[in-house]
């Protein structure tokens, strides 16, 4: 395998506690050695990455997108999915199960994880807690594991009876994986196709409540506290009110092991941008109030967010030209989180930029136990994300990588352009400097 | 003054909600909020103009202009008044419903609204069971729609012609409408708020005249939030005394459709919000009733209310043709760079 030399750069790694000039030497798929600006002697053979100027950090990692492969490759495949992840700076996805079959088998996941999806980056399968995501009949967690699986979950589905969410929460726990819950009960949104409130009135739109969220993680912090065990972990997708956060906040005083994630949605847009029905403003959870948008904001800059995840999903153009409650729910991201995020929680709202890639690599690496990955050091995978942080740019769906273009971000300007995204070792995305 | 107590909050300037995404034809119709106040004197006066003109002039307006009518509900005023107005103006119209076309095979909206065209149409009216449906035809054609109503959303030519139904009694001779047209009036819409787009179109037109909506039903037909939808709009549920305040009132029928499970006591219903002929005169023996139809007698009026002489509900029948005459003229005559009327 080749060796890539990244020279004059600027590195962040978060966990890693590094923020300055270094040149970095990538080889065979691993961070072979890192050193002070100009130390490195250039290996024969090695490709040079003249990173001067620009921003060296661990390649971003998604904890939530869809590829909708098996079953829906119009929509997205996984090399195409994977593609606009590495055209976001990503070198690590996790992939939801509601493809078609379910993934809740080691067979679908070792399909996905085949060499044959020409994945560009890395693919981490989340299985299904039940059979076909019904929340009836738990799954072989242990099989499902070694397959690779590194979580599990219904998304979309969410598991509304007590006693299979203990089992899930138990089960999971006996093998080290995550329960991820879509929190939302849906006995309280039939038909609905926004957030409840007086926006949906105006718009004759059936709302979603934000107790059909913040229910649902209380419902589960509970059934995590009754469990007393230690390994339990429960991690709250895609949160989108503020009283699901003041759930999750109060969980973890009390010293249970409860995360969440943000979508860059949910903290920048509001209930306001359905506008004149945008079915690129249709998501669920559906974009809330700015009340809830703000508590989103404030819980990133305070630190109780774990994690931004995308919740990338992707739909083809004609299913989201109908009628906005007959639209599916969901918008693509992969491309545009980076830019979203250092344009508004860094440069708009001061966040540091080492917390802003941490909640991008560092932490989602550990809330899937992704063993090196979301750092840099001598060892760890070679997931690199090399991007300009000054570079302001308009996105356009246009020229995505992903088959679909359902994003409500489509002309906004972002800053932080990625350069190089390089995937245990080889370049999964360049672009001209 | 004490600053201190005042919780310091980071200043967040998140981005904006973006307007209207594309610019709507001019002769387009979608929502009552749409249209100036200068637009609504507009169609008011040639709605006056059109219905006194002479049939065989005023046929030549819209001469062989072509009109198909869209209906994915059925209908009975909206559909006959529009085929009415269009034809008294001499336009051809078409009727596509959903039940006998290629819309039972499955063919999008989208794809029905570019087949009109592409067989001539020039203007599509629309009435659809989904909200918002109006603005996805209009994106998807460019063509000037007329929202005949649109899931529970609005119904704007119905704010219209009641609005010139209540000026013909309480305005008399005024055609021209200001901020101040109907201060002092008071309108109460009673009943199905939650799924009723009538209600939606004139709680966004009348205050906008300067007159107070209130609003009258149980709560599950009327959330509290219905009076966020703008200004001059309250919420009153002792019927009685809403009716005491009232110069005109909008009774509302139960859209069984759109109730989706909500469980009612049609008894309990009818105690509290039915009009019935003893109720009007101890609190409002003077006010105009009005109701959009389809009436249901026995229910939310009784015939001897429906039947009476305060009832002006076949006169909003009536002004339903005039009135959109006037807005169908406009949709085919309206300049596109002379912004919306």
């Amino acid at each position: 395998m080749t060796a890539i030399l990244i020279r004059g750069g600027h590195l962040i790694d978060p966990a890693a506690g590094v923020d300055a000039l270094k040149d970095i030497l990538l080889k065979d798929g691993r961070v072979a050695e890192i050193s002070g600006p100009g130390k490195l002697k250039s290996t024969n053979g090695a490709e040079v990455l003249d990173a001067t100027g620009l921003t060296v950090a661990p390649g971003l990692i998604d904890m939530h997108v869809h590829l909708r492969e098996p079953g829906q490759g119009y929509k997205e495949t996984i090399a195409t999915g994977t593609a606009a992840a590495a055209a976001g700076g990503f070198t690590a996805v996790a992939a939801m199960p509601n493809t078609i079959p379910v993934n809740d088998s080691p067979e679908t996941t070792r399909w996905m994880l085949a060499p044959e999806r020409n994945a560009a980056i890395r693919v981490f399968p989340i299985a299904a807690a039940t059979r076909g995501s019904k929340g009836e009949a738990i799954n072989d967690y242990a099989a499902l594991k070694s397959a690779g699986a590194v979580a599990v979950t219904d998304d979309g589905h969410p598991i509304l009876k007590d006693n299979i969410m203990r089992e899930t929460l138990a089960a999971a726990a006996r093998v080290g994986l995550s329960v991820i819950q879509h929190a939302e009960d849906t006995r309280m949104t039939q038909g609905a196709s926004m957030n409840a409130g007086a926006m949906a009135f105006k718009l004759g739109l059936r709302g979603m409540p934000t107790e059909a969220e913040s229910g649902l993680v209380e419902r589960d912090i509970r059934l995590v506290t009754e469990l007393r065990d230690t390994r339990v972990h429960l991690h709250v997708a895609h949160t989108s009110t503020a009283a699901a956060l003041a759930a999750v906040r109060q969980a973890r005083r009390s010293g249970l092991r409860v995360t969440c994630e943000v979508a860059p949605h949910h903290f920048l847009l509001t209930e306001e941008h359905v506008g004149h029905y945008n079915t690129n403003a249709k998501m669920n959870p559906p974009l809330r109030s700015a009340a809830d948008r703000d508590a989103m904001i404030e819980a990133i800059l305070d630190g109780v967010v774990d994690a931004i995840a995308t919740d990338h999903a992707p739909h083809a153009v004609h299913e989201k030209e109908v009628e906005f409650e007959h639209a599916p729910n969901g918008i693509t991201g992969l491309e545009t989180a980076l830019g979203l995020c250092v344009r508004w929680l860094h440069r708009e709202w001061k966040m540091p930029l080492g917390r802003v890639l941490s909640l991008l690599s560092a932490q989602p690496a550990a809330l899937l136990n992704l063993k090196g990955r979301g750092t840099l050091t001598a060892g760890s995978f070679a997931d690199v994300v090399i991007f300009d942080p000054k570079t302001e740019w308009a996105y356009n769906a246009r020229d995505t990588k992903s088959k679909s273009r359902n994003t409500p971000f489509d002309g906004w300007m972002m800053q932080g352009k990625v350069r190089w995204t390089i995937s245990e070792g080889r370049v999964a995305y360049g672009r001209e400097g | 003054m004490n600053s201190a107590a005042t919780p310091t909050r980071r200043q967040l300037h998140p981005p904006p909600a973006l307007a209207s995404p594309f610019p709507y034809h001019p002769g387009s119709l979608l929502s009552a909020s749409d249209l100036s106040l200068d637009g609504v004197s507009h169609i008011l006066n040639r709605a006056t103009i059109l219905e006194n003109a002479d049939p065989l002039v005023r046929d030549r307006i819209l001469a062989k202009r072509r009109l198909a009518l869209l209906f994915y509900e059925s209908s009975t005023r909206t559909r006959t008044s529009f085929e009415l107005a269009a034809k008294g103006l001499g336009a051809d119209t078409t009727l596509v419903s959903s039940l006998s076309s290629s819309i039972e095979k499955g063919e999008s909206l989208k794809d029905t609204g570019l087949t009109l065209r592409a067989l001539g149409a020039e203007a599509i009216i629309l009435r659809h069971n989904s909200s918002g449906a109006a603005w996805l035809l209009e994106a998807e054609t460019r063509l000037p729609v007329l929202n005949a109503g649109d899931g529970m959303h609005e119904h704007p030519t119905q704010a219209l012609l009641d609005l010139r139904t209540i000026l013909a009694h309480l305005r008399p001779g005024v055609e021209a409408v200001d901020a101040e047209t109907l201060a002092g009036v008071t309108i109460t819409i009673v009943g199905d708020i939650q799924h009723s787009r009538v209600a939606r179109s004139n709680m966004l037109l009348l205050p906008r005249m300067g007159a107070r909506v209130l609003l009258c039903g149980p709560k599950e037909l009327l959330p509290e939030l219905a009076a966020q939808v703008g200004p001059g709009i309250s919420i009153e549920r002792d019927f009685d005394a809403a009716l005491r305040q009232s110069q005109a009132v909008m009774m509302l029928r139960i859209q069984a459709e759109r109730l989706a499970g909500l469980q009612l006591d049609l008894e309990q219903y009818k105690a509290n919000y039915q009009l019935t002929g003893p109720r009007l005169a101890a609190h409002a023996p003077t006010a105009l009733v009005m109701h959009p139809g389809p009436i249901i007698r026995g229910l939310e009026v009784t015939s001897g209310v429906a039947d009476g002489v305060q009832s002006v509900i076949l006169e909003q029948v009536k002004n339903g043709v005039a009135i959109r005459m006037a807005v169908v003229e406009r949709a085919l005559t309206a300049s596109p760079d002379g912004g919306r009327a």
